[in-house]
């Protein structure tokens, strides 16, 4: 998400590096690209004139000071005044004092709703409440299907029948105060702004659930309409925040940059793939610094924390950037990694990954990780630590375990490699982590778990993007882990 | 109706800066930038909307056009010049004829399915519905609503179903029976995932196996998507041979100027536009009215 945006960043960020300082015609010429970028990414055009005299005011008669060149202090300009527009604090859902809290989801049709309604759902269940949900829409057909099937797949209770939508609300609340459910998600028919029938009809919905938490759920791919679409969504149902969906394309999501300048409401959920578990509270400070492309580590740890022990996280994180881990490790990092959720949107966490894996999630299948895990299960011990041993008879035995031909294993064993590589550049890259960077020796003796965690320093991690680069220090530029399906043949189909 | 009757509302942001370009009278620097801002918020996009620009106020220079309506009539001109001379037919061809549908998550493929094939039967024709997403819950259910009111036989399978085994059947299933057309669905996909969109191409090559021929692939997209809408045209197009484009939602307020760059830059003309809920509001793309309700905006007194 945002990767455009970043690698546009990222272009102008070259072309001021090494300035001594930047005269108005830099400035303007940096203010230039900032709004190609941020046309490009579907911002509205009165958000990108705000934001580009807001950054104009404040970069030009920038002196050299302190560590920071002009150019740099440009980027942390943009990064922000990007933060403070997306609302420069997470969003903190509130519960009643008198249960149940209730929800209510808006927007038009087609921006995710209803599987929005039950990753909501889904999301609260994990933060040990007890959700229930309420099907009001009639419209579109099988609509309330739909959500029964994704409330069952989840074990949430959903409420509907074929009244019309407003006695749905009412009867759904009053059925989630029998049953004791503390959070109830109420799901809407999808409908434009300019409908005034509908509009009226949801307003109606809002005023007879009374929502402690109106979301407006948008589409990352909408372009200029958000603004209006948005204004008058607010109008009817004062809106208390949006939930912003498929932000697991390559859509920049400019649009609901430019919903939270005008509407003043803050993003609170984000929805980055199909399945359940793909979704999590927004981080707008975050999301500033994976725009400028400095990747977000912070998410990648929290996520890891959700599925196992916080020390085992940390442990496991520091291991990648470290580049210390053995095949043993790599396997647990994919099946944990499985675990946290589509294997291309954790890579984008990781810093350097948005723009130089752009593609990752083109690349990405996870059926090869079935027969990658076949290879290393039909290892040793001992091969697994050190694939070097791994000889021609040892390989052909392999292959025959895992049901795989010999040149998957080389190929195998050869990306790994360059992946401790990549991992282990990465994890020496930036300020403060060079220590993380730590030689491995080539080691037979005993399994090679985290030579004690080497702790990421977020904030240092997290500190301005590009800013620890040399010229030189680009990353790694290839290599890595190839996931793609052009592995060997295999039945297509399955997500 | 006309178009411009049903895209007569909330023209708001687009109105002012047409308005003030229109109420200033006289061609000057305001009039470009006013022009400019319009085209860019109807989602045209930067290069586009540059690219005609420069094409008018060449075109204003060279034939000494010194009017706000002479400007705004070259500007339409130059919009429908690069939506002009395609084919919008809906081929058939094919026993039975196949048309596959495709498109990001959410774009409305099931509706316009169940909309076209209400409108193909009352034309006379037997039409086949397949029920190839077989991924979002309840995605069939809501087909089969479509089906029972078009009038149209529902071939699906079970959720999680190889989605290209389903439409190879409804082609059988269609031939056999001596059907005309099948409207096959697809699950939503982000055009992101390599995966998905392989199995796309599979479900466009399985659909042309047996007896019956792919004649059209439409990918529908949402009016209300902005510049992204160029990528995922490139990348359907790229996996399953785009051949038209439905523009669906053309009711509410957004516009849907990013087909205009569709077209230019990748040939793939819009053949079908969805203007509202009912079994009727889908009908044939006409250029000149999108670009007439485009640009119908009354000037405040």
């Amino acid at each position: 998400m945002f990767e455009g945006l970043s690698s546009r960043f990222e272009g102008i960020l070259r072309k001021v590096r090494g300035k001594g300082r930047l005269g108005p015609e830099d400035v303007e010429e940096f203010v230039a690209e900032v709004r190609v970028a941020l046309l490009e990414a579907d911002v509205h055009l009165d958000v990108v004139q705000t934001l580009l005299d807001r950054i104009r005011g404040r970069a030009v008669g920038v002196e050299v000071a302190g560590a920071l060149n002009p150019g740099q202090i440009v980027v942390k300009i943009v990064l922000e005044e990007l933060t403070a527009v997306l609302g420069g604090e997470t969003f903190r859902p509130a519960y009643a004092s008198k249960p149940p809290t209730v929800v209510l989801l808006a927007g038009l049709q087609g921006s995710g709703k209803t599987t929005t309604a039950a990753k909501l759902a889904r999301w609260y269940k994990g933060q040990g409440r007890n959700p229930m949900l309420i099907g009001a829409d009639l419209e579109r057909p099988a609509a309330v299907a739909q959500l029964r099937t994704l409330g069952e797949r989840i074990s949430v209770p959903v409420f509907s029948d074929s009244t019309d939508p407003v006695a749905v609300a009412r009867a759904g609340l009053a059925e989630a105060v029998r049953l004791g459910r503390d959070v109830v998600i109420c799901d809407t028919a999808g409908r434009l702004a300019i409908d005034e029938d509908l509009m009226a009809e949801v307003a109606e919905i809002s005023a007879t659930l009374q929502p402690h938490h109106t979301f407006l759920v948008v589409d990352a791919m909408t372009g200029q309409d958000a603004v209006t679409m948005a204004a008058a969504f607010h109008s009817r149902l004062g809106l208390d925040a949006l939930i912003i969906t498929k932000l697991d394309g390559d859509a920049r999501g400019g649009a609901a940059l430019s919903i939270t300048e005008v509407v003043g409401r803050p993003i609170a959920f984000a929805s980055t793939g199909e399945t359940v578990e793909d979704f999590e509270l927004f981080h707008p400070d975050r999301l500033a610094g994976r725009i400028l492309g400095m990747g977000d580590v912070e998410t990648l740890i929290e996520k890891a924390e959700e599925t196992f022990a916080a020390e085992e996280a940390e442990a496991a994180a520091a291991r990648m950037l470290a580049g210390t881990f053995t095949l043993d490790d790599f396997l647990e990092q994919l099946r944990a990694l499985r675990k946290m959720g589509s294997i291309s949107s954790i890579m984008g966490m990781v810093p350097g990954m948005a723009s130089q894996v752009g593609d990752l999630d083109e690349a990405v299948d996870e059926r090869r990780i079935d027969r990658i895990e076949g290879i290393i299960n039909s290892m040793t011990p001992a091969e697994r630590l050190d694939p070097d041993v791994i000889d021609g008879s040892r390989r052909a035995r392999i292959a025959a375990g895992s049901g795989t031909q010999v040149g998957e294993i080389n190929q195998l064993v050869k990306q790994f490699r360059e992946m401790r590589k990549m991992m282990k550049q990465m994890g020496g890259r930036g300020p403060g982590r060079r220590k993380a960077g730590r030689a491995k020796k080539k080691g037979r003796g005993g399994r090679v778990t985290a030579a004690g965690p080497a702790p990421i320093d977020k904030k240092k991690g997290l500190s301005l993007p590009g800013l620890g680069m040399s010229p030189g220090d680009q990353g790694p530029s290839s290599g890595g882990l190839d996931l793609t399906g052009n592995w060997p043949p295999g039945p297509t189909g399955g997500r | 109706m006309g178009l411009r009757s049903r895209l007569g509302r909330a023209r708001d942001a687009w109105s002012t800066h047409l308005a003030a370009v229109r109420v200033a009278g006289v061609v000057d620097d305001r009039t470009w930038e006013g022009l400019t801002n319009a085209l860019l918020l109807a989602d045209i996009g930067l290069p586009t909307t540059e690219a005609l620009i420069d094409g008018v106020r060449h075109r204003v220079g060279a034939e000494g056009v010194d009017d706000i309506e002479g400007v705004l009539g070259l500007l339409k001109e130059e919009i429908l010049d690069r939506l002009g001379g395609a084919d919008r037919s809906l081929a058939v061809g094919g026993q039975p004829s196949v048309w596959l549908f495709v498109g990001v998550n959410g774009v409305g493929k099931t509706t316009t399915i169940g909309k076209l094939g209400w409108r193909e039967a009352s034309a006379g024709r037997s039409v086949v519905f397949a029920a190839g997403d077989t991924f979002r819950a309840a995605a069939a259910d809501q087909l089969q609503v479509w089906a029972d009111r078009a009038g149209a036989t529902m071939v699906r399978g079970a959720e999680g179903a190889d989605p290209s085994s389903v439409v190879f059947d409804a082609v059988e299933h269609a031939a056999a029976r001596g059907a005309d057309l099948v409207l096959a669905d697809t699950a939503g996909r982000v055009h992101t995932r390599g995966n998905l969109m392989d199995e796309l191409a599979k479900v466009r090559r399985v659909a042309g196996k047996g007896a019956g021929t792919v004649t059209e692939t439409l990918l529908v997209i949402d009016s209300t998507t902005g510049q992204n809408g160029l990528i995922q045209a490139r990348e359907f197009a790229a996996a399953a041979d785009v051949t038209g484009i439905v523009l669906t939602k053309l009711d509410g307020s957004a516009r849907g100027g990013i087909v205009v760059a569709v077209q230019e830059d990748l040939g793939i003309p819009v053949k079908l536009i969805g203007v509202g809920e009912g079994t009727d509001d889908l009908v044939e793309f006409d250029p000149a009215d999108f670009v007439d309700a485009l640009f119908s905006v009354d000037v405040p007194a």
